[in-house]
């Protein structure tokens, strides 16, 4: 039963893919690439990776969906009012031809990987008692290889800068994004109050999990970066200025105190990010939390946008 | 016990696949946007909240039924509201001549 | 076949779905949307590697997991950043395709 649902949802996704690449009108094509990532997500459970199917479904569906969406509703008239070139056959066909080399060549790979299955699960699990947390996924991204995710972070940080500087120059330093009207009464500034409370707690309540069960800060700062965006989208908060000093020490902090953490491993436990084995679970959920918070803050601002009023004297 | 926990399950997830149905087949059948609307809002409405119920009857603890609750009543604050502000940017409706 | 060869498949499939836009379409929006599928079907081949590497206790290697949130992660700052050149792109031209591919002497479709 179990493998009919497997099949039904590969198929499922085969098919939304197809259409989103497929069908004419670009908003239509996001519509289904949110499906997409939906479905991705229900295969992410299938495939026993529950902390990549939330995330997945908050970062890849979730908020790509609403950047995607926002980007399409621009384009729109611009698209219907311009020419588009279609490709000449000799392109597609040797497009598809590529394709079905490229796909056939994978599917051969996947059919024939080696049994038994190599796994550096057994290593992972070694260090799990040492660092205090019970979910394997969260101990390999802050401890085993706690660099990717520094890098990660860091990357986060130039993509925020680097969408802030397309603004033009006469806008630098500026707030982004309109400021959006409050309406007390209507429906989004409704979903916004009610949902604002509910999400800052599920939000912390996934973070905190993280170390037992599935969940963690990425997860947690995607909800809470939402929620930030959905308040600038209701009125009731305005976009910051990107010049304030206390938002461009929010980004950094993160990174910075991972930094820090990092160097001091030196001292303490004898290489970068080392963790002294007595103070490992604080340490892990101080770079956690303090991450959370950095990585909501550039969520939200990357989906924001690039500054499009003038900054205040 | 649990046959019966397993039969009302069963049935409340079946009733609500008919509400999911329902809701696709007027999503792909009715002639304009606000009628779609409305069909949407009883698969979200009805269909998730049969599909919780059935799926509550099979829980491990109070704490994931409730979980499972919070899920559709969070379904339900968003289908109310996101019709409305659909509705807002659409052209108003012209009866049929 | 159990269900991690059955998403293998799927993912290559999905890479090669995701390619064939990328090289396709020459409007960026599409482009963009081709490359995140196509990452989709790359995660996804991720994810299996990992179901099969199940020890330990485990229900699957965490290792792989790990590494894809990270790249999803990457995979959505990347396409922030594009999306910003884009709009970029139409607040400057008033275009949404790239001024090579709009004036390209082949064929035309009619604007829609």
């Amino acid at each position: 039963m179990g493998d009919m649902f497997d099949v039904v949802l590969a198929v499922l996704v085969v098919a939304v893919a197809v259409w989103t690449i497929g069908v004419r009108d670009s908003f239509a094509s996001v519509v289904g690439f949110v499906a997409y990532g939906l479905l991705l997500a229900l295969v992410w459970v299938r495939i026993v990776a529950p902390d990549v199917a939330l995330t997945e479904a908050a970062i890849g569906s979730g908020l790509t969906g609403g950047l995607l969406v926002s980007a399409a509703t621009r384009m729109q008239r611009a698209e219907r009012s311009s020419a588009t070139p279609q490709p000449g056959p000799l392109l597609r066909l040797s497009a598809i031809g590529l394709c079905v080399v490229v796909a056939a060549a994978l599917a051969v790979v996947v059919l024939t990987l080696p049994n038994p299955p190599p796994t550096l699960a057994p290593v992972a699990a070694a260090s799990l008692p040492a660092i205090g947390l019970d979910n394997p996924v969260a101990a390999v991204l802050i401890a085993y290889r706690a660099v990717d995710t520094l890098l990660e972070v860091v990357v986060l940080v130039l993509a925020t800068v680097a969408v802030w500087s397309l603004a033009p120059d006469r806008l630098w330093g500026g707030a982004p994004g309109q400021r959006a009207n409050l309406d007390p009464g209507g429906p989004l500034t409704l979903l916004a109050r009610c949902l604002l409370p509910l999400g800052i707690v599920i939000g912390l309540y996934i973070f905190w999990m993280g170390s037992q069960a599935p969940g963690g800060e990425f997860q947690a700062s995607a909800i809470l970066g939402a929620m930030w965006i959905l308040a600038m989208t209701a009125g009731l908060v305005d976009a910051p200025p990107t010049s304030r000093q206390w938002l461009r020490a929010l980004l950094v902090l993160g990174p910075i105190v991972f930094l820090i953490i990092g160097f001091a491993g030196f001292a303490m436990a004898g290489g970068f990010l080392a963790y002294p084995v007595e103070f490992a679970k604080p340490i892990v959920l101080t770079i956690e939390a303090v991450l959370m918070l950095s990585i909501a803050a550039m969520l939200g601002l990357l989906v924001a946008g690039p500054p499009r009023r003038r900054k205040q004297r | 016990m649990s046959f019966a926990r397993d039969i009302l399950t069963v049935c409340a997830v079946l009733a609500g696949v008919f509400f999911f149905l329902a809701g696709t087949v007027g999503l792909l059948r009715f002639p304009d946007s606000l009628s779609r609307l409305h069909a949407l809002t009883k698969a979200d409405n009805l269909g998730l909240g049969l599909i919780a119920i059935g799926l509550i009857m099979h829980a491990e603890s109070i704490p994931s039924a409730l979980k499972l609750v919070a899920v559709w009543l969070l379904a339900l604050l968003a289908s109310a509201t996101v019709p409305q502000l659909i509705t807002r940017t659409m052209p108003p409706a012209v009866p049929p001549a | 076949m159990n269900a991690a060869t059955l998403f293998g498949l799927c993912a290559a499939i999905l890479v090669g779905l995701g390619l064939y836009g990328l090289i396709v379409d020459p409007r960026p929006l599409r482009k963009l949307l081709a490359f995140d599928l196509l990452g989709g079907g790359v995660f996804l081949l991720f994810g299996i590697v990992a179901r099969r590497g199940a020890a330990a206790g485990f229900g699957a290697d965490p290792v792989p997991q790990a590494m894809v949130i990270t790249g999803i992660v990457v995979a959505f700052a990347a396409s922030a950043l594009a999306i910003a050149v884009m709009l970029r792109l139409l607040q400057e031209t008033g275009e949404t395709n790239l001024p090579d591919a709009a004036s390209a002497p082949r064929q035309h479709s009619d604007s829609r």
